[in-house]
């Protein structure tokens, strides 16, 4: 088990043939991953990497029945990918690209949500369930099979806490990097759930950031419905105000957005929270040996 | 990217939002000159820097004759203006902004900001205008009023009586002025991909019309690309040198107040480390995210962006190689030793990928200042260590 993708999941690639599109994908294949096709307008018809292209994502449905998208395209056509993918029925939409505009996913993300299609991203490192399948940029070799689920805004904050886990002798089940713009697609709310779910996660960490409120909405949550223990750590507790982090969303304005609030959330809703992400492994190690 | 105040009163007009007339200045004569083809007979004489809070600085000022205007743009041009959002350090003027001055019977606030947790845009509107919206958030949020607009179907006239009812405009005459302006800014806040607007205040003149007397506008960064005249407004004096330095080499810094110099790939990890210096009793002294690709080119500019600040008493780069093996990385950071004369210790944790490689490079390497670290916290607390023992 793990959730929202495994070793059956079937993969499309949107800007397959493009460099970025590319090298990836090849990794993702090396890694296991069942990618069936990829689009390029106007490529349709030919073969790369061995699999076949096509001129738009509803074709590549139809022809290879797949239920996930990898989006490796341009900014400025982000949106129209998006969109593109959730029109055809796709399931669930990864978007790797960083730098789309805000104004564009505020739209895509809310077509997405209309057509029922999930979105992860933009602006982050992927989702892979260990050792079964990788949808992303991550280093595959670093994620070993085991009981803990991943949540991140960070790509290497993920690895950072991943290798942590997997050092204390543990392993991941699914990680999921969110990303760190000001609009992402499935957060922290939305995944928990399916964490708890899951009868092979038994801990999540969770990995926050300054600016929004994405981490005290899960604070909330986590109250209520999460059972399983979470270990949370966000950064940027040394950040200035009003200064954006590297990440468009990474930004504490009007006072609003600090890691000391988000802290104190998840402190109050019973989550073990660690001041520095060097602690993960070993909060990890003590909330599974409970 | 932040604009001025007289460029975003030139974006209003170009939809019609009703702003004073004014023109901008570089010099003191220029200032004169534009005085008197505004005609007066009040002038109000207003410092351009990107910072709010400018009048309670001294950056804004009125006056009542030519010889005022000179005077006062005498004083103002030139000085370095200290407000809550320059910093102690101020920020020098170089540009006035000479306008008319208006009939103030009310002030308002009006702004436009994209509201994360309900993913559109909101339309934010106080009575109390001409004062620090966080400070009135702070102390009685129920006197802002927020309104979302759903930019599917754009503004509405229900969002124009909420926000009338709201502020408990009555008179309808002011109703519609009033709504025509909002919606006037709603358009153009969309239509440029902005961040944010806010104009504080808005003010009701003795003659019921609503002006924007102030403006200030951000945009998103990665819409610049479809908005060549908006981007074409940059004022890099306006910027830090450093920051913008680096952001030409792919480079993502901010410098901060501490000791230990950080160079990290990732933002959150890059964040994450100086938190973690911080926890084991150091203090960060910038930002830097190098990004996915840390080569030999992209670390030695790092170093040298570091060493510039002349506080800093060792670096800790924490690299966590991915795709890119971290072996490659180690060869990178030495290469990049020889480029630049690194004259403070240098800790280097690489892990991921190939990290036995990359540590013995390193050990091979036999440099006196570069010492590895075997994983974050390790490097953190030598790091720290490091920069103790240099005092």
């Amino acid at each position: 088990m793990s959730i929202l993708v495994n070793k059956d999941t079937k993969v499309i690639v949107q800007g397959f043939t493009g460099k970025e599109g590319s090298f990836h994908a090849e990794q993702c294949m090396a890694y296991g991953t069942k990618i069936v096709g990829g689009v390029t307008p106007n490529k349709g018809g030919t073969e790369h990497l061995g699999k076949p292209v096509f001129n738009t994502v509803k074709e590549a449905v139809k022809s290879t029945g797949a239920t996930v998208s990898m989006i490796f395209v341009p900014p400025a056509f982000v949106a129209d990918a998006v969109m593109e993918a959730a029109d055809a029925g796709i399931d669930l939409a990864v978007i790797i690209t960083e730098g789309a505009p805000v104004r564009d996913m505020q739209a895509a993300k809310a077509y997405a949500v209309k057509h029922n299609m999930k979105t992860i991203g933009p602006n982050c490192p992927g989702i892979i369930t260990a050792e079964e399948c990788k949808i992303g940029i991550m280093p595959g070799m670093i994620f070993k099979k085991g009981n803990v689920g991943l949540i991140s805004k960070s790509g290497t904050l993920t690895y950072e806490g991943a290798n942590q886990v997997v050092k204390q002798g543990f392993g991941i089940s699914t990680a999921v990097g969110i990303g760190g713009d000001p609009i992402i697609g499935l957060s922290y709310k939305q995944l928990l759930p399916m964490f708890e779910a899951d009868p092979e996660t038994h801990a999540i960490v969770m990995i926050g950031e300054i600016g929004g409120d994405l981490e005290i909405q899960a604070a909330a949550f986590i109250k209520e419905h999460i059972k399983k223990p979470v270990v949370a750590f966000i950064a940027g507790q040394t950040a200035p105000q009003g200064k954006r982090m590297g990440h468009a969303g990474a930004i504490v304005s009007g006072g609003a957005g600090t890691a000391a609030e988000k802290m104190a959330a998840l402190e109050a809703a019973g989550v073990k929270v660690v001041v520095s992400p060097a602690d993960i492994g070993k909060a990890i190690a003590e909330v599974l040996a409970r | 990217m932040n604009i001025h105040e007289y460029q975003a009163k030139q974006i209003f007009a170009k939809y019609g939002v009703p702003t004073p007339k004014g023109k901008m200045a570089l010099s003191v004569e220029e200032a004169v000159e534009n005085a008197k083809e505004l005609g007066g007979p009040v002038w109000v004489v207003k410092a351009q820097i990107h910072a709010g809070g400018r009048g309670l600085g001294g950056g804004v000022k009125l006056a009542r004759s030519i010889e005022e205007v000179e005077k006062l743009s005498r004083e103002i041009l030139g000085m370095t203006l200290i407000t809550h959002q320059t910093g102690p350090e101020g920020k020098l003027v170089q540009k006035l902004y000479i306008e008319d001055g208006a009939d103030i019977k009310d002030e308002l606030y009006l702004g436009v900001v994209l509201d994360r947790a309900r993913e559109m845009p909101v339309i934010m509107a106080s009575t109390e205008g001409g004062m620090a919206i966080e400070d009135v958030a702070h102390d009685s949020p129920e006197k802002i009023i927020k309104i979302a607009v759903d930019p599917a179907i754009g503004f509405q006239g229900f969002h124009g009586r909420e926000l009338v009812f709201g502020l408990g405009i009555t008179d309808p005459d002011e109703q519609k002025k009033l709504i025509s302006f909002a919606s006037k800014l709603y358009k153009l806040y969309i239509e440029n991909d902005a961040e944010m607007i806010e104009i504080n205040p808005l003010v009701k003149t003795g003659s019921g019309e609503f002006l924007a007397l102030d403006g200030k506008m951000g945009f998103d960064d990665s819409a610049l690309g479809r908005h060549p005249d908006i981007a074409a407004m940059r004022d890099i004096s306006e910027e830090d040198a450093d920051e913008r330095e680096a952001a030409q080499y792919g480079l993502s810094y901010i410098s901060l107040d501490g000791e230990i110099g950080c160079m990290v790939n990732g933002a959150g990890l890059a964040m994450g480390t100086m938190d973690t210096i911080n926890y084991m009793g150091g203090t960060p002294a910038n930002f830097l995210d190098v990004g996915g690709s840390a080569n030999a080119e992209t670390v030695a500019k790092g170093f040298e962006i570091i060493l510039k600040n002349p506080k800093v008493k060792a670096i800790f780069v924490n690299i966590f190689g991915g795709i890119v093996r971290c072996d490659r990385i180690a060869n990178g950071i030495l290469e990049a030793t020889k480029l630049v004369d690194v004259h403070v210790p240098v800790i280097v944790r690489l892990d991921g990928t190939n990290a036995p490689e990359a540590a013995e490079i390193l050990r091979n390497a036999n440099i006196a200042n570069v010492i590895a670290a075997t994983d974050l916290a390790d490097g953190a607390a030598k790091a720290v260590a490091a920069a103790k023992q240099a005092k």
